[in-house]
């Protein structure tokens, strides 16, 4: 503290590094290392079986001659390490190999699944974004109202139940014991993607989307409350800003950085959601084709379904770190 | 404050920011057995009550079961999906099998598997997210980063990954599920044992030569006490969602036996014939996950104190700054 | 003069109070719509121009009013009864809409921690902006009136300065832009609440002056509330005392603060140290009974030395005397005992000579690459206190944590009794950590709440001495007798204490085994005033009794007179000055002590002989 006049203490001086790109270049390092990480686990998972991968796949079938052709295919006749590099560089080429239960290649094979699953979790998304925020702020305006005791009881009820029982319960209640309204399966054949027949994708979507639902609008309930009981917004109200104005204007902005990591949080639940759900339906994602493949023991599209699955976690992951530093300005801007 | 206890779906890491706030270790609570005090109190307010006496409810049913169930749950007794009568109170299943003692005989397994899981991921969990706190550096980048690397696999994918490999075992299973809570276990334990670790007394202890075991030990896990049993309750209610999905996609026992998962998969092509061979089991699973949740909703409130007395908020009012 | 004549009961009694700016009568607010009075009977009047302090510890309810001043009550509490009438509308029957309007505009308010108040998402000249928006009609040029008021406020209105956010301002200029938001839309009255407490000295000292010229200004009618008697003393015209929700002793500052009538006052002002002269602290034994729990008649009687069978069954009303009003029905005979004066003190000096027990050399020190410490020296005599005194960032914590070896990452050498130390106490031999005690700042973080007291207090002699159960209990029981806790203290949980009581526990955990040095970090700042003289003079006896060496580390250099014989001053990590007391603090030689001896506030207390000619006296044979 220097004089009574001009700013009292120097502003530390701005740091070189701006901290956003520090921050993406280090989550990017980071999440290059942990996919890499994934892939050799998933890789040397199957080096660890017991006997190993060809006899497993093969289990009673097995003799000589089939178990060599499967070692040729699986490229366990090579060095691990050549196996490992084989592999990854086909991962990173396209050149996936072939699917072990019907001889096709596995790009073929799961490339129209994750357009089928992008679809549902991007749909499953934004709608559970939209509901989720909007019912989360108004539980926190009106909190201990009779909107916030019921939404937050349904909340902590639905959060809990598994999502293959809410998936029965719907065609329970829309499509056989009580009503018929709506598909049970929402079987597509090969070359229909979802939104030529959008009827199909309403039970699986609804069934994600009151399971993300309660997650989300917890999450923004809570930071609305927190920012609402916060020390600045009581100034604000001392000052005498009009109530609209301090929830636009000052406990929004606070609360949307920690929804935001919740919401990134729940698509990548989703990641796993779709497993159980799409078997549930029968719809053709990459979550069935992953029972599928794991009921045939079919390791190449194991593999890749799962590495892909690691992917979206490491990339939604640093997508949601971002954007919730880009709404936190103490974060952002260095002292 | 609703976010308290299970704002994250299963497997995702602990959100930051408001959530941790709230989760942050709660104001001491005094008595010899301080988790028996909180779970006393819990029970007591109106949602714990509930969340208790559904999953007790369920419990009661797949631990007497067995013993009341009036056919064999294996036999074909009537027709394929009967409809309720009599004898079959609640009709028959897609072999003709009776529901009513297929239900009463399949839940115990689920309950003994989920709850042997959910202490692998806590013992596990805890040890992991305690060393790595307290000892910090070395130990704690290695122990964090195989975290990251073990939640890149979402859940359910971990368990059919190791199931794929290793075949549908049922040991694997509980490992499986229960290695998989670990990750996220050690995060929110690594967070609330940072925050104790700051705390004097445990330089305190460290003052007095006391040695790091101990210090993680006598120090530090007490007062972990709330943390663990609303992560405990958290992680029950993921490890029965799990295994009886699990179940559900044909991973859990082999058939002919009965539980409860499997039943809703291998029922639901007779939902137009006798529904309750799928209702009944799924109102079990839902009521056992919907009440262990509730309570350990209930046990996190009290844990943090939100239903705070109003007194207490009231007297915060005039502690300046300086009365942290 | 404000009108504290307005506290009187009976309003016939009263002037009319048509002038007065702030005219507060029968405030009361409870906890819910029905619960238990947080604050109750409380009236005064502020007149336009002057600033009525009101004071009082943590709980007495002092936020909760102020708040009330603006027609607002926290998350509940509920504004039960009473009128809050500013230039003759009462605030509290004034729709919510016209409310809004008064808030900011009319009434403005001026936050304890502007770091939490000012809204981390919003740079400063939005938030600025915002307070002129929302009352259309009051400025006519916002561009010019923001300039003009962060000017008053002494802040450069620069482009830059308005495109911050709060976090990058420091702690003095976020309460300067808080002022001048208060003061933008020009109030008739303004509310601070606490408003330089957790600023340094110096910044405290500039920001007051500036609240000062502020306030003269514009002609308002101010409140101030604080904890510390110090600050308001400089500050205000008149003071309202407020204890247990009540106000106990309202009137002019040189009457109230010269000669105190109500008892608790009067404690109040003995345990306030000053940087003056060196004076036996007497505290307040005791704490403030809660909400809800305040007994039948006055709430102090059980604290009281003059209390009757009277005064606990009856609630005393408040009476006019000597021109302030006091709510004590024992006044006339607290008025004849003698006057609440801090008996002057002098300490022995201390044995020259003698092989220091601690000498510290070179010690640096840093968090990473930043350096915290530079090269301290310090020696600690044989059975004598040295305070180390400091602002915050100092370094003065860092180098107590070096001394104990909590702190492993320094240079330098710290001998203890002639032996070095090695530099993390993982390193040390059992013995030596026993030695050497330390007394952490914060009694709610030092005891471990799953423990008992008697667990607690008893742990340092398993670990060190590895006594028996019995022995330890025996030990343990001793110690905190020491302290004045009886046995029945044993069994408790920390969080059944309060914050005087925690603290007494870690002295009695320090002292169980012995120790020859004893370090205090800030032992008292998590304290009342009341409450930190207690405890105070608790250490300092017991430093006596048990002939061990001190280390007093502290930001308070009115607290240093109380306990030390000599004192180092710190500043960015070097040591500036160090000497005996008395030198130091009259005499100091080096510009920094200067200016915090300057900076610090003193509690002036007109009517009483001057400082001056006591503090001479007692300084004097401090020296050795």
């Amino acid at each position: 503290m220097a004089t009574a006049t001009a700013p009292a203490e120097p502003a530390a001086p701005a740091r070189n590094e701006h901290p956003l790109l520090l921050l993406t270049t280090r989550r990017l390092g980071i999440g290059v290392l942990t996919l890499f990480v994934v892939a050799a686990i998933v890789f040397l998972a199957t080096e660890v079986l017991p006997g190993n991968a060809a006899y497993a796949v093969l289990g009673r079938n097995a003799n000589p001659a089939r178990l060599h052709a499967m070692e040729r295919q699986l490229h366990l006749n090579q060095g691990l390490l050549a196996q490992f590099w084989t592999w990854l560089s086909g991962l990173l080429t396209g050149k996936l190999g072939t699917s072990l239960a019907n001889g096709q290649p596995v790009w073929g094979l799961v490339e129209p699944r994750l357009i089928n699953s992008a679809a549902l979790v991007i749909v499953t998304g934004v709608i559970g974004t939209v509901i989720g925020v909007t019912l989360g702020a108004v539980a926190a305006l009106r909190k201990d109202g009779w909107f916030d005791h019921i939404s937050s009881v349904a909340a902590l009820t639905v959060t809990s139940l598994p999502e293959f029982i809410v998936a029965i319960g719907l065609i329970i209640l829309f499509s056989t014991v009580v009503l018929h309204l709506l598909p049970a399966v929402s079987l597509l054949p090969p070359g229909v993607y979802p939104w030529s027949q959008p009827e199909l994708l309403i039970l699986p979507v609804a069934t994600l989307v009151i399971v993300i639902v309660p997650y989300i609008f917890r999450m923004m309930r809570a930071a609305m409350i927190e920012a609402l009981e916060s020390d600045y917004v009581e100034m604000a109200r001392l000052k005498g800003v009009p109530e609209w104005r301090i929830v636009l204007g000052h406990a929004l902005p606070n609360s949307i950085a920690p929804t935001i990591q919740v919401i990134g949080l729940n698509f990548l639940y989703l990641a796993g959601g779709v497993v159980l759900v799409e078997y549930v339906f029968n719809y053709p994602g990459i979550g069935q084709g992953l029972v599928f493949a794991v009921d045939n023991r079919d390791i190449p599209v194991i593999q890749f379904i799962v590495v892909v699955l690691a992917a979206f976690y490491v990339c939604v992951n640093i997508g949601s770190d971002v954007i919730a530093l880009l709404a936190t300005p103490r974060r952002r801007i260095p002292r | 404050m609703a976010g308290s206890a299970p704002a994250v779906p299963p497997g995702a890491p602990p959100p930051p920011a408001a959530a941790a706030a709230e989760a942050a270790p709660p104001a001491a609570r005094t008595g010899r057995h301080p988790w028996l005090s909180v779970l006393w109190s819990a029970a007591r307010t109106p949602r714990g009550g509930a969340g208790l006496t559904m999953a007790l409810l369920v419990v009661l049913v797949a631990v007497a079961g067995p013993a009341v169930s009036p056919h064999s749950p294996t036999d074909l007794v009537t027709l394929t999906f009967a409809k309720p009568s009599g004898k079959f109170p609640l009709g028959g299943d897609f072999l003709g099998r009776d529901v009513l003692s297929r239900v009463l005989n399949g839940g115990w397994l689920l309950l003994l598997m989920a709850v042997a899981a959910t202490a692998i991921g806590i013992v596990a969990g805890a040890a992991a997210g305690i060393a790595a706190a307290y000892l910090h550096g070395a130990p704690d980048g290695i122990i964090m980063r195989t975290v990251d690397v073990i939640l890149a696999f979402p859940q359910l994918v971990f368990a059919l990954l190791l199931l794929s490999l290793l075949g549908p075992k049922l040991w694997l299973i509980v490992l499986a599920v229960g290695l998989s809570h670990a990750p996220a276990v050690a995060r929110v334990i690594r967070s609330a044992t940072l925050d104790i670790t700051e705390r004097d007394y445990v330089k305190v202890a460290e003052l007095q030569g006391m040695r790091p075991v101990k210090v993680m030990a006598k120090e530090i896990l007490p007062n972990l006490i709330s943390p663990l049993m609303v992560e405990a309750g958290l992680r029950l209610t993921y490890s029965i969602v799990i295994i009886a999905g699990l179940a559900f996609l044909g991973f859990g026992q082999p058939p002919p036996t009965a539980n409860w998962g499997t039943m809703i998969n291998e029922n639901r092509i007779g939902l137009q014939l006798n529904p309750w061979a799928v209702i009944a089991p799924a109102v079990l699973i839902a009521l056992l996950t919907v009440g262990t949740n509730t309570f350990t909703d209930a046990v996190a409130r009290v844990a943090i104190g939100v239903d705070r007395r109003p007194e207490e908020a009231a007297l915060l009012d005039d502690l300046g700054p300086e009365q942290v | 003069m404000a009108g504290y004549e307005q506290i009187h009961a009976d309003p016939a009694l009263s002037p009319p109070a048509d002038e007065a700016r702030l005219d507060v009568r029968g405030l009361e607010v409870r906890l819910g719509r029905t619960g238990p009075d947080v604050v109750s009977e409380v009236s005064f009047t502020v007149q336009a121009g002057q600033v009525l302090g009101l004071v009082g510890e943590s709980g007495s309810g002092k936020t909760t009013v102020v708040l009330a001043l603006l027609g607002h009550a926290r998350r509940g509490l509920s504004i039960s009864s009473g009128e809050v009438r500013v230039d003759g509308v009462d605030l509290l029957r004034l729709p919510a809409a016209q409310l809004r309007a008064v808030r900011g505009a009319r009434v403005a308010y001026v936050p304890q921690d502007p770091s939490a108040a000012l809204n981390p998402a919003l740079r400063v000249g939005t938030q600025l902006k915002e307070a002129i928006r929302v009352h259309p009609g009051a400025v006519e040029d916002p561009r010019a009136r923001i300039r003009e008021v962060l000017q008053e406020a002494q802040l450069d209105a620069t482009p830059d300065l308005l495109h911050r956010y709060p976090h990058q301002l420091s702690g003095g200029q976020q309460q300067r832009v808080a002022l001048a938001m208060a003061f933008a839309c020009r109030p008739s009255l303004i509310v601070l609440d606490e408003p330089t407490t957790g600023l340094d000295v110096s910044t405290q000292r500039h920001v007051l002056d500036t609240i000062r010229s502020l306030c003269a200004a514009y002609g308002v009618a101010a409140v101030y509330v604080s904890h510390d008697l110090a600050v308001v003393g400089g500050l205000v015209s008149d003071v309202a005392v407020m204890y247990s929700g009540r106000i106990i002793e309202v009137g002019s500052t040189a009457r109230v603060f010269g000669d105190p009538l109500h008892p608790y006052t009067r404690g109040l002002l003995t345990a306030v140290p000053s940087p003056l002269q060196a004076t036996r602290l007497t505290g307040i034994d005791g704490q403030p009974p809660r909400p809800g729990r305040r007994p039948a008649g006055c709430s102090f009687a059980p604290r009281c030395g003059f209390a009757t069978s009277e005064c606990r069954s009856q609630q005393p009303e408040p009476v006019l005397i000597d021109a302030r009003a006091v709510r004590c029905m024992r006044v006339a005979q607290v008025r004849e005992s003698s006057t609440g004066v801090a008996a002057a003190l002098s300490h022995v000096a201390a044995a020259a000579g003698e092989v220091p027990v601690l000498s510290v050399r070179e010690v640096s020190a840093g968090y990473g690459r930043r350096p915290v410490l530079t090269g301290v020296d310090l020696d600690v005599p044989a059975e004598s206190c040295v305070a180390v005194v400091g602002e915050s960032g100092s370094g003065k914590t860092t180098l107590a944590r070096c001394i104990v070896g909590l702190h492993g990452n320094w240079t330098g050498d710290i001998r203890f009794e002639g032996t070095s130390l090695a530099a993390s106490a993982r390193d040390r031999p059992r013995q030596t950590l026993r030695r050497v005690q330390y007394i952490f700042q914060n009694p709610y973080t030092s005891l471990n709440p799953r423990k008992t007291v008697g667990q607690i207090v008893a742990q340092p002699l398993e670990q060190y001495l590895r006594l028996g159960y019995r022995e330890r209990s025996q030990r343990a029981a001793k110690a905190l007798e020491d302290v004045s806790l009886g046995a029945d203290f044993l069994s408790r949980y920390p969080d059944q204490l309060s914050g005087g009581e925690r603290q007494r526990v870690a002295i009695a955990r320090a002292l169980v085994v012995e120790p020859d040095l004893l370090i205090c970090d800030e032992v008292t700042s998590a304290l009342d005033v009341s409450v930190q003289a207690v405890i105070v003079e608790q250490l300092r006896g017991l430093q006596a009794e048990h002939r061990i060496a001190m280390i007093f580390i502290t930001h308070n250099l009115a607290l240093v007179r109380s306990i030390a014989q000599s004192v180092v001053v710190l500043r960015d990590g070097a040591v500036v000055e160090a000497g005996p007391v008395g030198q130091v603090l009259d005499r100091p030689a080096d510009p920094y002590t200067a200016r915090l001896m300057q900076d610090v506030p003193k509690l002036t207390r007109p009517g009483l002989p001057g400082p001056s000619a006591q503090s001479a006296a007692a300084s004097e044979p401090a020296a050795p």
